[in-house]
């Protein structure tokens, strides 16, 4: 099968294939740093451009379908890009873009000289490949990729404090990684396939059940830890505030999100046959990931560790938005997963150039300098982003927050909803030690300098330009929070029509097999196969 | 480490190594084998040529800079499952060409195709990885690639 | 054999998660390999072990020969262990990095990070 030519065709894959390209011309010109960053730049752009794309043709057609190589759907690898994955394609990109630009400025010499553009492509490659695959042992593939080119740029040109943290994030992702790829093994055995599309359809027929909820607790596990959902989540705050700041925001606005994605796509998409029992655990998991997250972040110092708990937190409340299972509930993740990345990666970002005008990031010593008084316009910088983390009208945060509350109201499960809420007051609580901390207090001259290398200096331009375009896209989603919502509404529906999805990939015969519930056994069906399940809607 | 044995030894066996990768490489073409194993097969011997002597010896063998024999073979490979698109065909689809074949006597003539070059980039692209890590490993005190103006690796000892 | 197998599989994941809780990072990279090679069994185990040939078309077949073994399974197995040499590959590097700047590989022995700056 010739797939039609053209451009059409390819646009699910150009999200992976421009910043792999430009990884690959920026290591050949590894002797010019300019070349490199100019290079890295223009791979984050033509990937948000063709995010961009990608979004308005999911938004105005159906769900778009790439099979690699020509091979039919079941048995090559598919791309499939539906409205939840290619605006996470757009938030990559958004994130990829301004990681870029505030790299330029603050990440030393030293370190871009060790590969670091070619490896941030990657990671973005790597990003965009698991959000758009529609192979499960491919999601294992891209985890991999991008989890390489994390942990490489996590210990990149580190000290011994790098390197630990490194090691903390090596050894818990590579335990999540076997797990995943035991579970896929097991998938394959109890189902014959490892795509998507199939998975569902046979999960739906109702093939092999007790071995499939075995299998979606494995794969729960697995991405929870990915997603440093709850009692998996120690690897993180052990890790994401020791490299450079560019590094940290883009780990904490993108990677944790790839395990959130995942989970979000097995159990709306696959695993919803025992979904009283999976999502059970999963409500149970995000409450307590909401409550230890912030709990944490109270007990911290540190700007970035502060930070880093509330990821967890925030993690949460996409979780819970997913166990609770209906279609505002989906939406209401969504919307969370749009607000959260922007205003995460921010936050990180900002808590660079706090660190670069006081020299410090810890939260004791801030008396030295009033931030507030030396920048003001950083400091409200700052403010937009933590409100807006913390749930303020009119930000971002507010909306998201509200959608999930509203959902776990209908779904009269209290508990969660009463978590939730307690859980906002006390990120409040947190932003506002950060404040009068770090931006507020004023100068106190017995506080001397720890750290006395580490003088404070002015930040880039690159860099507040940075920050103020994500705290603009903040302001902006906070302003249009009803066509982002309806937006959301749209996508969480198409999420929750595994048939939609179904049929773009495999076509419509398969849902009629579906229906007269015959013919599901679980081996390759190679001789007709090929012949049967030619022909998508594309 | 300086073995008058290993050093000897190497010296033959390096060639041996990297033809039987070659092999290895053009029989995978149908049969087991392929870039990858082959990109290893190299870079095994080249290993051994840096454990025999030493990593600057063995950089200066290879001549190209790793970063860009990396770059080189993950280019091959993606401009190989890109360029069925310049004729119509899907992303990753195989393209075959064949050099004086004679379908009158039903010879195949040399067979080439995109696979061909995909698995070319993988080799380069194995090669440069895994002698990447390995010098890497056998240069404690840090990459000495860094460029000449640089101070090295963070506070290594 | 199924039964051995899964025996092995999950023998291994054991060796490797004690080896995971041990202070020096060498061992935790052991732990490491050993689990997985154990997801490795484990997919082969999962897909069924059978006495089959090689997956390979005959020439002048188009189709597998009935007797010949699944691919896929195979296809997995072969990307994961490509992945895994080249992750763990990536961890021998970082306990080396560790060696040479902390001189020890004792993990408990590290400079405690935490709040280093604001207790102090």
């Amino acid at each position: 099968m010739d797939g039609p030519p053209g451009n059409a065709n390819l646009l699910p894959v150009l999200p992976v294939l421009i910043p792999l390209i430009a990884a690959a011309l920026s290591l050949l010109a590894w002797r010019s740093l300019a070349i490199q960053r100019g290079l890295g730049l223009a791979g984050a752009v033509g990937l948000l451009a063709s995010a961009v794309t990608l979004l308005v043709e999911v938004e105005r057609g159906p769900i778009l379908v790439l099979q690699v190589g020509a091979w039919p759907a079941p048995f090559g690898i598919s791309f499939v890009v539906d409205r939840f994955g290619a605006v996470m394609t757009v938030l990559a990109g958004v994130v990829g873009v301004a990681t870029f630009v505030f790299s330029m400025g603050s990440v030393d010499a030293r370190r871009q000289r060790l590969l670091y553009h070619p490896l941030l492509c990657v990671l973005l490659a790597g990003v965009c490949g698991a959000f758009l695959t529609g192979d499960l042992f491919n999601l294992y593939v891209w985890f991999e990729v991008l989890l390489m080119s994390s942990f490489a740029l996590l210990a990149l040109g580190g000290g011994v404090l790098q390197v630990e943290g490194a090691i903390k994030y090596v050894t818990l992702n590579l335990l999540s990684s076997a797990l995943f790829l035991i579970a896929t093994g097991l998938v394959y055995g109890a189902l014959g396939t490892l795509n998507m599309a199939d998975i569902a359809l046979k999960v739906r027929a109702g093939d092999s059940p007790e071995a499939v909820v075995a299998v979606s607790v494995l794969l729960m596990t697995a991405f929870g830890i990915k997603a440093a959902a709850f009692p998996l989540f120690f690897w993180l705050p052990a890790s994401y505030h020791t490299p450079p700041f560019a590094v940290s925001a883009i780990f904490a606005g993108l990677l944790t999100k790839v395990g959130v994605y995942a989970l979000v796509r097995s159990f709306t998409l696959m695993f919803v046959a025992e979904s009283e029992f999976t999502h059970a655990i999963l409500l149970v998991a995000a409450g307590l990931t909401m409550a230890v997250g912030v709990l944490g972040a109270a007990s911290q110092r540190e700007f970035r560790k502060v930070l880093s708990f509330h990821i967890v937190s925030q993690i949460g409340y996409m979780i819970m938005g997913l166990a609770l299972f209906t279609p505002l509930a989906i939406a209401g993740t969504i919307f969370y997963v749009i607000h959260h990345i922007v205003v995460k990666a921010n936050l990180f970002f900002i808590a660079g150039i706090a660190d670069r005008l006081r020299g410090t990031s810890s939260l004791v010593h801030a008396g030295r300098t009033s931030l507030y008084a030396k920048a003001p316009f950083v400091s409200a910088l700052f403010v937009v982003a933590a409100f807006s983390l913390a749930g303020m009208p009119p930000l971002s945060g507010f909306f998201a927050k509200f959608v999930l509350l509203k959902a776990g109201v209908e779904a009269k499960s209290w508990t969660i909803v009463a978590t939730a809420a307690a859980v906002g007051l006390l990120t409040l609580f947190s932003m506002t030690k950060i404040w009068a901390e770090a931006f507020w207090k004023a100068p106190d001259p017995a506080d001397a300098p720890i750290d006395r290398t580490r003088s404070p200096k002015p930040p880039a331009r690159g860099m507040i330009g940075t920050c103020t375009a994500l705290a603009a896209i903040t302001v902006l989603i906070g302003i249009f929070a009803g066509p982002v919502f309806e937006f959301s509404q749209r996508a969480a529906e198409q999420l929750l029509d595994g048939e939609q999805y179904i049929r773009a990939v495999l076509g419509e015969q398969a849902l009629a097999r579906l229906e007269t519930g015959g013919e599901t056994s679980g081996s390759l069906r190679i001789a007709d196969g090929t012949t049967a399940e030619i022909g998508g809607p594309r | 480490m300086k073995n008058v044995l290993l050093q000897t030894a190497t010296r033959y066996l390096l060639p041996l190594l990297l033809l039987f990768s070659v092999v290895i490489f053009l029989q995978g073409h149908n049969k087991p084998g392929g870039g990858f194993i082959a990109g290893l097969i190299a870079a095994a011997a080249f290993s051994l040529h840096a454990l025999a002597f030493d990593a600057a010896s063995t950089r200066r063998l290879l001549r190209v800079d790793l970063r860009s024999l990396i770059g080189i073979g993950l280019t091959l490979a993606i401009a190989s499952a890109a360029l069925p698109l310049a004729f119509g065909r899907t992303f990753f689809s195989g393209l075959w060409t064949s050099i004086g074949g004679d379908p009158a006597t039903g010879d195949p003539g040399l067979k080439i195709g995109t696979p061909l070059f995909f698995d070319l980039g993988v080799y380069l692209l194995v090669v440069g990885i895994a002698m990447l890590l390995v010098l890497t490993l056998l240069e404690p005190a840090g990459p000495t690639y860094e460029g000449p103006a640089d101070e090295s690796e963070g506070d290594a000892a | 054999m199924n039964a051995l197998f899964a025996i092995v599989a999950g023998v291994l994941f054991a060796c490797g998660t004690y080896l995971l809780m041990r202070r020096s990072i060498m061992r935790l990279v052991m732990g490491l390999v050993l689990i997985g090679h154990s997801a490795n069994i484990a997919i082969f185990t999962a897909t069924g072990l059978k006495r089959t040939g090689p997956a390979i078309v005959p020439i002048g077949e188009e189709t597998l020969p009935a007797t010949a073994a699944d691919p896929l399974p195979q296809a997995l197995v072969l990307t994961a262990i490509v992945i895994s040499f080249g992750v763990i590959a990536f961890a021998v590097v970082l306990v080396s990095r560790v060696w040479a700047t902390a001189g020890t590989d004792d993990s408990n022995r590290f400079r405690e990070d935490d709040d280093m700056e604001a207790v102090s």
